[in-house]
């Protein structure tokens, strides 16, 4: 692949999806788009970037996504989970005693594990949120991942990753070698196609915001346009949760870091002046 | 409080599975003896409580769920953490495996990750 071409490829994910794709991150671009040029009967790289040099919308779309779609499993990284049973779940619970209304958004639900993690967790707690309406909405650029997370079905080798196995037998069945999320634990998310650069309008308002491991692709000025928009989504005392290697230190000032709970941020208390100090 | 290297039983008849698990126990800190059926790892247990055991269901003289119904009937035989790691892949087999006392199960064929993954649920790296 010439420079000139990997430019061109990196521009059009740059322009799509806001990805930013480093010339490091070549053997990323060989690997992802083999099955994408056999899917178009295409003979390689040269062959698929001549196609989206020509206007190819369709391998266009299907090369973003290849190349967007990132692993996931149940409870990845343990931590955000724990926040959310110990310390966010309860908060809200206090705080929203009121309305008895719960949103939250994961903003790069992928094939499904972090809303069903969270959905699992709070079919834990059921007694706790009975009569409650709770809405868990999982969003992601690509299709193919979303039809995924839909219908809920999961290897052996994907089950095993992180999910305790007392939940794997209590939330899931065996189909074949398959395994599926049972349905009242499925019916608790809602996904969406939605492209985070795109608008947000129509999504609502959510009292807590899952975003992990999707920023770090990202250059700064997007990050905090992504940022800065979903502040616009959380009420003063909701919660956003970022990946173990992203922050919102030094992008923006419109959230702050949560002392004490690691990859989590909330918006800056009026009350604390000091919030802003560079 | 000391870094107490944790002792982990590899409970297998399959010298391969055996050798495989070892190596990547040994990676992940782990001090690590191995018994070939149930009857040798009980026999082991009563000289030593391991901290954890890893466990095949099918096995000679001893088959895993009865060694740890077993064990889990032995003094200090609450204490090690076991995780299956058999091709029984069934929820009925998952199932009896939990109300037997085993705290994770891991379905083979499994890897480096798996088991690390598992063992880190379990609380032991």
């Amino acid at each position: 692949m010439t420079p000139a071409d990997f430019d061109f490829v990196a521009q059009m994910l740059k322009r799509r999806s806001g990805l930013v794709l480093s010339t490091d991150k070549l053997y990323l671009l060989e690997s992802r788009i083999g099955p994408v040029a056999r899917k178009h009967g295409l003979g390689g790289l040269d062959a698929v970037v001549a196609k989206l040099k020509a206007n190819d919308e369709a391998l266009a779309r299907d090369v973003t996504e290849a190349m967007t779609t990132n692993e996931s499993f149940f409870f990845r990284d343990k931590t955000p989970f724990d926040h959310f049973e110990k310390l966010m779940l309860p908060a809200m619970l206090k705080a929203r005693a009121a309305t008895k209304r719960l949103r939250i958004w994961c903003a790069a639900a992928s094939t499904g594990q972090e809303p069903y993690s969270l959905a699992m967790i709070l079919r834990e707690k059921s007694a706790l949120v009975k009569d409650w309406r709770v809405e868990i909405i999982g969003t992601d650029l690509s299709n193919d991942v979303l039809s995924r997370a839909k219908a809920g079905l999961y290897t052996q080798f994907e089950v095993q990753r992180g999910l305790p196995v007392q939940l794997m037998v209590k939330y899931f069945t065996k189909e074949r070698e398959q395994w599926k999320i049972k349905d009242d634990i499925r019916s608790m998310v809602q996904y969406r196609q939605m492209n985070l650069l795109d608008s947000y309008v129509g999504l609502g308002t959510f009292d807590i915001i899952y975003c992990r491991n999707v920023l770090i692709y990202f250059d700064e000025a997007t990050k905090r346009g992504i940022l800065e928009r979903m502040a616009q989504l959380l009420p003063e005392d909701g919660y956003l949760l970022l990946g173990a290697a992203e922050t919102v230190v030094g992008i923006t000032n419109v959230f702050t870091p949560l002392a004490g709970a690691q990859g989590v941020s909330v918006k800056p208390a009026k009350a604390q002046p000091k919030a802003n100090v560079a | 409080m000391g870094l107490a290297v944790k002792h982990c039983l590899v409970v297998d008849d399959s010298r391969v599975v055996r050798k495989v698990a070892r190596k990547i126990l040994e990676e992940l800190k782990f001090e690590i003896s191995e018994a070939e059926d149930g009857l040798i790892a009980l026999t082991a247990c009563r000289g030593a409580m391991p901290d954890a055991i890893l466990l095949d269901w099918n096995m000679p003289n001893m088959s895993g769920i009865e060694f740890l119904r077993a064990l889990r009937q032995e003094d200090g035989g609450d204490r090690p953490v076991v995780v299956f790691c058999t091709t029984e892949n069934d929820i009925s087999f998952i199932t009896q495996a939990i109300e037997a006392g085993a705290n994770e199960y891991i379905m083979k064929p499994f890897d480096r990750e798996i088991i690390e993954a598992k063992f880190a649920e379990a609380g032991l790296v």
